[in-house]
C-alpha cells in the first residue's frame, strides 16, 4: 500500500513537473493551454493521494474544466500568432533565472531548516468520516461568511467579464 | 513512506516554474497559466498541511483559492478579448495605450 503510494505520488509529481515545464516554453498559447491541463489534472492526483476528494473534484471542475478552457478558447480567438522565439532579451532571462533560484533557495532552506518532517497520517479507511463532508460543514459553519463574499466575488467577476468583453454597438 | 516535505517540494518546484514562466514569456495569456500554475502549486501546500493536522480548515482556503483564481481568470481573458480585437496582439510589451 505504502509503495504503492510512493509510486504514484513520484508519477504524477514527474507527470505535472514535466509539463509544467513544457508549458512555459511552448510558444503557441494553445499547446501552452493543453499542458497546464496536464499540470493541474496531475496534481489533482496528487489531491486524491492525500485523501483531499472535494479538493480534487473542484481541481477537475472548476481548474482544469473551467479556467483553462476559457484560455484555450480566448488563445484560439487570437489568431494563433506563433511566436518565432521565446521573447525577451538574454537580460531578462538571466534575471528571472536569478530571480527563480533565490527565491527557490529560500523557500527551499525554510523547508530543510524548519522541523517539518513529518510523517502524514496513514490512510484512514472507507468508514471513516468523509473528506466532503468534513469540508462541506467547515465551509457551511465556520467559514459561513468568507464562502459568502466569495459568491458575491464570483457575481461581480461574471458581470464584469460580460460588460468588459461586450462588442461595442 | 512520505512524509509533508515531499509535498512541500512539489509544490516549491511548480511554484517557482511560475514564476519563471510570468517573467520570461511575454505573452499575456501565458502569464495569466502561470499564475494560475502558482495558485495551484499553493493549494498542494494548503491541502497536504490540511492532511497533515487532520483538519478540514487547509482544503476550505483552498475552495476559496480556487474561486478567487476563477474570478481572476474570467475578468483577465474579459480585458485581453478587447486589448486582442484593437490590437490584434496579446505581447504584454504592446500594452502601452496608457502611455503618454
Amino acid at each position: 500500500m505504502s509503495v504503492l503510494h510512493t509510486i504514484l505520488f513520484y508519477f504524477f509529481s514527474a507527470l505535472a513537473v514535466a509539463s509544467a515545464l513544457v508549458m512555459i516554453t511552448r510558444r503557441n498559447v494553445a499547446h501552452a493551454g493543453i499542458f497546464l491541463v496536464t499540470t493541474l489534472l496531475a496534481t489533482g492526483g496528487i489531491f486524491l493521494l492525500l485523501q483531499a476528494e472535494f479538493a480534487f473534484a473542484l481541481q477537475i471542475f472548476l481548474f482544469a474544466g473551467g479556467a483553462v478552457v476559457l484560455f484555450v478558447l480566448a488563445s484560439s480567438l487570437a489568431r494563433l500568432e506563433v511566436t518565432r522565439r521565446l521573447p525577451g532579451s538574454q537580460r531578462g532571462r538571466l534575471a528571472a533565472a536569478a530571480l527563480g533560484l533565490v527565491l527557490a533557495a529560500q523557500i527551499g532552506f525554510a523547508i530543510v531548516v524548519g522541523h517539518t518532517s513529518l510523517r502524514l497520517p496513514a490512510m484512514q479507511s472507507a468508514r471513516a468520516p468523509k473528506n466532503t463532508e468534513a469540508v462541506g460543514d467547515a465551509l457551511l459553519r465556520q467559514f459561513i461568511v468568507p464562502f459568502e463574499i466569495a459568491s458575491v466575488l464570483l457575481l461581480v467577476s461574471m458581470i464584469g467579464a460580460v460588460v468588459l468583453a461586450r462588442r461595442r454597438a | 513512506m512520505l512524509s509533508i516535505e515531499h509535498y512541500l517540494i512539489l509544490s516549491l518546484v511548480l511554484f517557482v516554474i511560475g514564476v519563471a514562466g510570468l517573467m520570461l514569456r511575454r505573452n499575456v495569456l501565458v502569464m495569466l497559466m502561470s499564475i494560475e500554475l502558482m495558485l495551484n502549486a499553493v493549494n498542494i501546500n494548503l491541502v497536504a498541511f490540511s492532511r497533515l493536522h487532520g483538519s478540514a480548515d487547509g482544503q476550505v482556503f483552498s475552495v476559496f483559492i480556487v474561486v478567487v483564481a476563477a474570478a481572476e481568470a474570467v475578468v483577465a481573458v474579459a480585458i485581453t478579448l478587447p486589448f486582442l480585437r484593437n490590437r490584434g496582439t496579446v505581447n504584454a510589451d504592446d500594452l502601452d495605450l496608457l502611455k503618454w
